[in-house]
């Protein structure tokens, strides 16, 4: 039976991490998987942490993931990266991560709590990260909060979904005048991958 | 055909195709998304947002009596306000198909308990369906109609929070023409007491018919019989237990009231060990144990508490260690939610902490009222509780207490409250947070926002002339925004000598009206800021702090809501300059 792909998407509510795991699994329904995803959330849109769950295989049960079995973990944000890295699969599993920092509004002190080595905790715990400028890149395209897609492109590249489902599923759900714009972000983050440095093992 | 659904989406989408033709619900976490799906792609299902569940039960009832397919949907709470009707339509059971979807909330993401509603289905003896999957929730529906047609009594769909927030794959169809019932009016079945003593039995007899269907029902199946385990299992902890143990034999019971005893019996007597893996309480499991089964793992191995998960599972069961959360010697910075950027809400709670008021919250974003910075909300229980909980606590010699409400929940169950404090001579002083919309499901419609599901405009209900209505002698409307205003309302509120209500008006910034704005936001001019962090004590999280201390706005942010303006003693906070923009 084939194995089924968990992948994790998490961020701050308000940066697009659910759009790109909503992208995710129509693609993976174009590519003719069994699809299911969940978004584990009570208030998201209000600066909350925000976590979805998307699996796809053949047939697939239960549409939460157990931590340590997921095989990417795809993190909008720096201090979501170090709140569900324990997600990610020990041996086959990585963590792709938008080098972006949001301070929670909500909690006083925060400015002096955050772990700005979040990178590095990450590192000494021995989990394998990508660390791509997303919203720099996106910014760079004429738009931040296309990081997302930057990160979407990326993930791609770890997918068995072939280019041209990604292309058809773009162009399903984004509007029009935004689809060049998208395009590009997808594209760049695409090309992070093809450029990276093999990982040290 | 086959689309990825939402849970709720399917249940929705079930309902169309079943022929529904009212729906009405009050928004609800985790049922809010089947109303709305019904609005936006299935009109012809007449939906709409009542004014509470009470009374979209009642309207439903009255459909369905009428001779036509009715959904009603609600969240697990929402069924404690249509209890009444919920616990007495049954006697006389309906005549077009009736079902009830009940959306529990294991876990409490956004809910104030944790109420598994199989039992109030017991206690008001309505047959429960509880799917699995998103296919399921759409199958289950058109089950259900038929059930309660055949049987001739309201249906209760049971989801959780997992079921309705998760998308699945589902086999979709088209709508049946459904054709209306003929009504025939019958005071011996819908109205006086003396004649239910009439009905009772027949309530009792419909029970145990219901029992033999559950029996052979196909929602109840046994799959890989000769497995060794047993596993009795319903709802979304099916999907954990066809993860967690894939070769076990399951019963999976997809109606869970009543319960099937022969089923059960015969399916525990095949096993030496049966786990009973049940989301919520120990409703199928009570009634096992009271068929005498023994030989069953339930409770005391996965917990009544809180969510499951396949890791609850493996863990319960002692099938390897799940990893937890890093440990970094502090903990991991939590994100918790918070009032969004240029809230009404935030003027209001920030004015009540200076105050020192005790404040009686109700349910609503303005719960957050209670966490840091504000801390100033300090009971929250149900919906409209704020206004008799204030009444009650001011009786126990408590001065200086305030209400707060915002305008959906008061419509939903304030409005006796306040007739009652008017009545009684209470003191009350009662802050409705006005913002046009039921906020935190989502920015809802409601009859203050004068505007229905569809965007449609109705007539505005008037807050203030219902509250004057009510005897209220103070009624003073304010700006939210304007911080002064609203610091002299509450103050002259709270000094005055019989019940007072203050209107704190402006919209929730999640209206898509609100969202839609040109903004053009508000800067800190460095040369006039004295760093004194008035506007800090503001807590907009849109205000930052530069490396040299002083304050900045974030443009993207900024809802120019003008309250950091106003706060500041040397006007160094502006509007940007339209060169600067």
């Amino acid at each position: 039976m084939q194995e089924v792909i968990n992948l994790l998407f998490v961020g701050v509510g308000g940066q697009g991490s659910l759009l790109i795991a909503e992208l995710t699994s129509l693609a993976a329904v174009q590519a003719g998987f069994d699809v299911k995803q969940t978004e584990v959330h009570g208030v998201s849109q209000r600066g909350g942490s925000v976590e979805t769950h998307v699996r796809f295989g053949a047939r697939v049960h239960s549409p939460i993931i157990t931590p340590g079995e997921a095989r990417v973990v795809i993190a909008l944000e720096k201090l979501e990266a170090l709140r569900f890295a324990h997600f990610a699969h020990p041996q086959n599993g990585e963590l792709l991560i938008n080098d972006f920092e949001i301070v929670p509004s909500s909690v006083l002190n925060a400015a002096e709590l955050y772990p700005y080595d979040a990178f590095d905790v990450l590192r000494s715990r021995g989990y394998s990260l990508t660390v791509l400028p997303a919203s720099d890149t996106a910014h760079q395209l004429g738009d931040g909060r296309m990081a997302n897609v930057v990160l979407l492109g990326a993930l791609s590249t770890l997918l068995p979904i072939d280019a041209a489902t990604w292309q058809k599923t773009l162009q399903m759900r984004i509007p029009p005048r935004y689809l060049a714009g998208n395009g590009s972000a997808f594209q760049a983050g695409q090309q992070f991958m093809a450029d990276r440095q093999p990982a040290a093992t | 055909m086959s689309e990825l659904l939402l849970g709720n989406q399917a249940i929705a989408r079930g309902a169309w195709e079943a022929g529904v033709a009212f729906a009405a619900g009050y928004p609800g976490t985790p049922s809010t998304e089947i109303i709305e799906t019904l609005a936006a792609r299935f009109p012809d299902t007449h939906p709409r947002w009542s004014t509470n569940e009470k009374v979209a039960f009642e309207e439903g009832m009255g459909a369905a009596i009428g001779g036509l397919r009715v959904l009603v949907t609600m969240k697990h709470v929402g069924l404690n306000v249509a209890a009444d009707a919920f616990m007495v339509f049954p006697y006389a059971g309906t005549n077009g198909g009736f079902l009830i979807v009940s959306a529990d909330d294991p876990g409490m993401h956004s809910s104030q308990n944790e109420q598994d509603n199989r039992y109030l289905a017991r206690m008001g003896k309505v047959p429960v369906l509880e799917p699995s999957d998103a296919q399921e929730c759409r199958d289950f529906v058109l089950a259900a109609f038929e059930l309660s047609e055949k049987f001739s009594t309201p249906v209760m769909l049971r989801t959780t929070t997992r079921l309705a927030h998760h998308k699945g794959l589902v086999q979709v169809g088209e709508r049946t023409p459904i054709d209306q019932r003929p009504f025939e009016p019958d005071p011996k079945r819908f109205s006086v007491p003396i004649y239910r003593k009439l009905l009772r039995p027949r309530v009792e007899a419909r029970l145990a018919q219901l029992q033999e269907y559950a029996e052979t029902c196909p929602h109840n199946r046994i799959e890989r019989p000769d497995g060794e385990i047993g596993v009795v299992t319903s709802g979304i902890a099916y999907q954990y237990v066809k993860e967690v143990l894939p070769q076990a034999a399951i019963l999976r019971l997809g109606m869970t009231f009543p319960l099937p005893p022969r089923l059960l019996r015969e399916f525990c007597e095949r096993h030496s060990t049966v786990y009973l893996v049940e989301e919520g309480e120990p409703f199928i499991e009570e009634y096992m144990r009271s068929l005498g089964i023994s030989n069953l793992g339930g409770k005391e191995l996965f917990g009544v508490i809180g969510e499951y998960s396949p890791g609850r599972l493996r863990q319960s069961l002692a099938l390897g260690d799940i990893p937890q959360p890093l440990t970094t010697g502090a903990p991991i910075l939590p994100r918790p939610p918070m009032m969004c950027v240029g809230c009404g809400h935030r003027t209001v709670f920030s004015v009540l902490r200076q105050l020192k008021v005790i404040v009686a919250g109700d349910i609503g974003c303005y719960t957050m009222g209670a966490l840091p910075p504000y801390e100033a909300e300090h009971t929250t229980f149900c919906m409209g509780a704020s206004i008799g909980t204030a009444i009650g606590l001011e009786r126990a010699g408590h001065d200086r207490v305030a209400a707060v409400i915002g305008d959906s929940t008061f419509i939903h169950a304030g409005i006796p409250a306040l007739i009652d404090a008017v009545y009684n001579g209470s003191r009350l002083t009662l802050i409705i947070l006005d913002n046009s919309a039921t906020g935190m499901t989502g920015a809802q419609s409601n009859p203050a926002a004068g505007t229905n599901l569809f965007g449609e405009h109705t007539p505005r209900l008037d807050l203030a002339r219902l509250v004057q209505a009510a005897g209220v002698e103070q009624v003073q409307v304010v700006d939210t925004w304007q911080r002064k205003q609203v610091f002299r309302a509450i103050n002259q509120a709270l000094a005055h000598p019989g019940p007072a209500v203050v209107i704190a008006q402006g919209p929730c910034q999640q209206l898509p009206e609100m969202k839609r704005r040109d903004i053009v936001p508000y800067v800190v001019e460095e040369e006039l800021c004295t760093k004194c962090d008035a506007c800090f004590r503001v807590w907009c999280p849109a205000i930052k702090r530069t490396e040299q201390g002083f304050p900045w706005i974030e443009a993207a942010e900024c809802t120019a809501c003008t309250v950091c303006a106003q706060v500041c003693p040397t006007d160094a906070i502006a509007l940007r300059q339209p060169e600067q923009a």
